[in-house]
């Protein structure tokens, strides 16, 4: 499962990247810096989004337990 | 005669006598709206009935009452069934009331507005209360029936647009006796499970009867309290289910619930393409200004020397000029001097001695003679040449008749 908090601190963290940078008042080094970092950001981020790996899975519970089976969904595409 | 066939009845009596002939009616519906409704602590209902002209007593005992699914109140219209009974106590006739259906709506529906409105004024349905979606969910529980039409049309659509979306279902029956049970349950599991972003509740089409589970008070009240946000898709209808109410978000089909989650992760990408846009922009910006600020520096650095180099040919000008000037002047000063020298020197006695001319001086006063008569024979001359002079004497004298060209 992805880290959801991990994504939207990542969005947060890019926004403020994208605010600092147009507002101009840092150093070159430092915007070349934010820039690098900003585009990194956005790229795995945009990375995480075009992951076509995904799970469907049913939760089952026995004994107040839960459990994961994998649902097969190939025949419901079929249909 | 009026006393021979006068038969007085005691109150029972009469009373007794009025119970049977009312009784006779039997059973009947009676159709009327409900007023100074009141539920004693016994649980028994009693109420009047009325219509524009007439009110009737009405009671409906505890056993009757019981399984009604609806609360019965005032203004409400009702259609009613019982049988007409007099209570002696009080001389009074009333309707004792069997069963009991509102007038108009379907009693589904009248449930229905119930509920609506208790849930409503708890505040279950208040915007404050909604949660915000988050802003991708990567993990997705979904509470309905695997062998349903909403699972298929969600997973799929799920695939096509957002396949970075896990997806954990708990199957539930949503319609039934049961269903309304699993389906709260189901929500809580998946509450309990931990690692969901957003529970989809959902089922495919079907009539209001087959939607009922999710306006059932308890469905309404799990989703309410679920800890994550819900969005509820039931039906392929218009009807709004009281879970729709409550949900944090509600759309009419499975489908459009995949999509709200679809459009997320397209407008997420379309904002991170933005955003490298942005940072894109700025940066360029950044270093234009540094640019710009940097020619300008460069030119406020250089501008001294240019300005001395500027002053520097300022002077060679202003002194090739003067250099000009002043040798033009002495120029033709020398050139007026050497005229005089040569004016002064046509001038210059001694420069007509050197042409062979001479002068004659007497002696010895050395007065010039510049005419004959002023000498005589005998007087001692000085007589200057050129590069020297000599002394004679005169030994004649004469005069010219007139002027000579010498």
């Amino acid at each position: 499962m992805k880290e959801k908090s991990t994504f939207e601190e990542d969005l947060k963290k890019l926004q403020k990247i994208v605010e600092e940078l147009a507002g101009g008042k840092i150093t070159l080094r430092e915007s070349l810096k934010k820039y690098e970092e900003g585009i990194k950001i956005a790229q795995s981020c945009s990375q995480v989004l075009a992951d076509a790996q995904r799970k469907v899975e049913l939760l089952m519970k026995k004994d107040g337990k839960f459990s994961l089976e994998k649902f097969d969904d190939v025949d419901l595409e079929e249909k | 005669m009026i006393k021979a066939s006068r038969h007085i009845y005691s109150v029972s009596e009469i009373t007794q006598a009025i119970k049977g002939r009312l009784e006779n009616i039997g059973e009947i519906w009676l159709e009327g709206e409900i007023s100074n409704f009141k539920t004693a602590t016994s649980g028994h209902f009693y109420f009047s009935l009325k219509d524009q002209n007439s009110l009737i007593m009405a009671a409906m005992f505890a056993n009757a009452n019981k399984g009604l699914k609806f609360k019965l109140e005032d203004g409400l219209k009702v259609i009613c069934f019982g049988k007409v009974d007099v209570y002696g106590p009080r001389g009074q006739y009333q309707i004792i009331i069997e069963r009991i259906e509102p007038k108009g709506v379907g009693a589904q529906q009248l449930v229905f507005e119930q509920l609506k409105k208790k849930l409503e004024a708890e505040g279950l349905f208040d915007l404050s209360h909604k949660k915000p979606l988050p802003q991708m969910p990567f993990t997705v529980g979904i509470v309905t029936s695997t062998r349903g039409a909403a699972v298929r049309d969600i997973l799929q659509i799920l695939k096509k647009g957002a396949s970075c979306v896990d997806v954990v279902i708990r199957s539930v029956r949503v319609q039934g006796e049961q269903a309304a049970g699993e389906i709260v349950e189901a929500i809580e599991d998946l509450n309990n499970f931990g690692k969901l972003d957003l529970i989809i509740v959902s089922r495919g089409g079907g009539s209001t009867e087959d939607l009922w589970s999710f306006n059932e008070e308890k469905v309404a009240r799990a989703i309410y309290n679920s800890g994550l946000p819900v969005i509820s898709a039931v039906g392929h209808q218009i009807n709004t289910t009281l879970a729709d109410l409550v949900a944090d978000v509600f759309v009419e089909t499975p489908s459009a619930a995949a999509k709200i989650i679809v459009d997320q992760k397209n407008s997420l990408l379309a904002e991170l393409a933005d955003s490298k846009h942005q940072l894109n922009f700025s940066l360029s910006e950044t270093i234009g200004e540094l640019k710009n600020r940097l020619t300008g520096l460069t030119h406020m650095l250089k501008s001294p020397q240019d300005r001395l180099l500027e002053k520097q040919q300022q002077v060679d000008e202003l002194f090739a000029g003067l250099n000009y000037n002043l040798r033009h002047s002495l120029e033709m000063a020398a050139e007026r001097l050497n005229s005089l020298i040569q004016r002064l020197g046509a001038l210059s006695p001694l420069s007509i001695l050197s042409r062979g001319y001479s002068l004659s001086m007497l002696l010895p006063q050395e007065a010039i003679v510049k005419d004959i008569s002023q000498i005589k024979p005998g007087d001692r001359l000085k007589t200057v040449l050129h590069q020297g002079f000599f002394i004679s004497a005169v030994e004649e004298v004469f005069k010219h008749e007139r002027e000579i060209d010498v």
